[in-house]
């Protein structure tokens, strides 16, 4: 399984990259998409929403299934990557490249209850 | 316990991602869904289809039989090889099945099962048998494996792969079958493009995988399979109709042939109950992908979409759906995709055939 180490983890298959700004950056890991197969669709939230820790926040749909997308941690999204909708099998081809939304945390320290790259390795597995 | 065909190695060592359909361990897809979809639509794919059943019905009955057990006539068919796409009814007018039956000589039709009915199927066919007291054979074929190959180039690599099938297979027209040696060659298929079913021994059915394989023939899962026969406006039984559905709410009013005078299991209930709803078609016109059971509102009244999917080919979301009767092609609607009504507008539940668009 494709797992980057540099990268936190939640048990729906979110990866969380911190930036040096104090953002978080939020996709699905490789091993959801390819659960889910071919994606077709992605539905991103709006800019400026906030969000609890693990509310929906985005849906990404392949043609078996429609799948949420969780937020991480509470927080307000602050950027959505517009490309994604357009190409949904991008997601497919690099699901870390093709990031789906950025989130201004509520509290910075929420990402250390996140999941490093072994944990969700074990719980992936499961 | 989950049963496997005799291809279900060969799908394991081409990676295939599998699941269960029906009881069967099958391949969902192998890499990419989305290609093998292509795949077929623009040059040939094959799939297992072993998972059916052929049924040989076969005795001196056998015609009389299948006059009073299907919803189409078998009358129609006078020239050996012909075969009709026919649903099964139970008494209430509902759907039993869906299948199609050949002709294959006096006293002999081959009838073709879904995977998931099969048991149910037989038990019936059986019942009904010796309800009527016919003396008519009925035997599963489950010694036969059957690979369809289809798509623009499908029938000349079988002939590459298979040339002694080549003189009694070219000239026939679509929905017809011959046999040819060990090998059943029919002109059906799922996928509204040009190709042949193949039916052989199990025994060799590896074999000419591999063969068809070397050929360069794709291999395709269930996957593309379903996203093809719903762009193709083809129905998948279980999901467009089932035991509490009439054929005639599930644009198979075509297959019925309720003016001639012979009686069938469900005949008088479709007389006494005509169509109900319209069976069509949906094209969103938002973003999203339409599913099976989401409500459609319409200026009419609600409806629901039996089946949906993103069509690869037209690259957008299309689905088939009962509606009320007065809804016609070309009226928009709305559908409830969780929390939001998306426009959608009606068209002819058939999107794609040989390749082409239709709407």
């Amino acid at each position: 399984m494709n797992i980057p180490s540099d990268l936190k983890y939640t048990k729906s298959h979110e990866w969380v990259r911190v930036e040096a700004d104090g953002t978080v950056t939020v996709g699905i890991t490789d091993h959801a998409q390819e659960l889910l197969g071919d994606l077709v669709f992605v539905e991103l939230p709006d800019v400026g929403k906030e969000l609890a820790a693990e509310q929906e926040a985005a849906v990404v749909e392949s043609v078996k299934a429609a799948s949420d997308v969780y937020a991480p941690i509470a927080g307000t999204v602050v950027a959505v990557n517009d490309a994604v909708p357009d190409a949904p099998e991008s997601v497919n081809q690099d699901a870390y490249a093709a990031w789906l939304f950025k989130m201004k945390p509520a509290n910075a320290a929420d990402v250390d209850a996140l999941l490093d790259a072994t944990a969700y390795a074990a719980s992936a597995a499961e | 316990m989950t049963q496997k065909t005799v291809l279900n190695d060969a799908h394991r060592r081409l990676g295939a991602k599998m699941v269960d359909f029906g009881g069967w361990d099958m391949p969902l897809h192998y890499g990419s869904q989305i290609e093998e979809h292509h795949a077929v639509r623009r040059d040939c794919g094959m799939f297992d289809v072993s998972h059916m059943c052929a049924v040989d019905v076969t005795g001196k009955d056998a015609k009389a039989f299948l006059l009073r057990l299907i919803a189409n006539n078998v009358d129609k068919l006078k020239e050996p090889g012909k075969a009709l796409y026919s649903a099964m009814l139970n008494e209430t007018g509902g759907v039993v099945d869906d299948l199609i039956v050949y002709f294959i000589a006096e006293s002999r039709y081959r009838v073709v099962i879904n995977a998931g009915t099969a048991e149910k199927d037989l038990a019936w066919m059986a019942a009904r048998r010796d309800e009527w007291a016919f003396d008519v054979s009925i035997a599963a074929r489950r010694d036969l494996a059957m690979i369809a190959v289809q798509g623009p180039n499908a029938k000349a690599r079988v002939w590459q792969v298979l040339p002694e099938t080549r003189a009694a297979s070219e000239p026939l027209k679509p929905f017809f079958g011959v046999t040819v040696g060990d090998c059943f060659v029919a002109t059906t298929g799922y996928t509204g493009e040009a190709g042949f079913e193949l039916a052989l021994p199990a025994a060799q059915a590896e074999s000419l995988w591999q063969k068809l394989l070397d050929a360069g023939v794709r291999p395709i899962g269930l996957g593309a399979r379903d996203t093809l026969r719903l762009e193709a406006g083809m129905n998948l039984y279980g999901q467009d109709m089932d035991e509490s559905v009439s054929p005639l709410d599930a644009g198979l009013a075509w297959t019925v042939d309720l003016a001639a005078p012979r009686d069938f299991v469900g005949k008088a209930a479709l007389l006494a109950q005509p169509q109900q709803q319209r069976f069509l078609g949906l094209r969103l016109v938002d973003k999203g992908v339409l599913r099976a059971h989401q409500k459609v509102v319409t200026a009419h009244g609600d409806g629901e979409i039996t089946s949906g999917t993103f069509s690869p080919t037209l690259q957008q979301s299309i689905a088939l759906a009962r509606l009320p009767l007065a809804c016609a092609i070309g009226e928009t609607v709305k559908v409830q995709i969780r929390d939001k009504l998306l426009d959608a507008e009606i068209v002819k539940p058939c999107f794609v055939r040989n390749g082409k668009a239709l709407i």
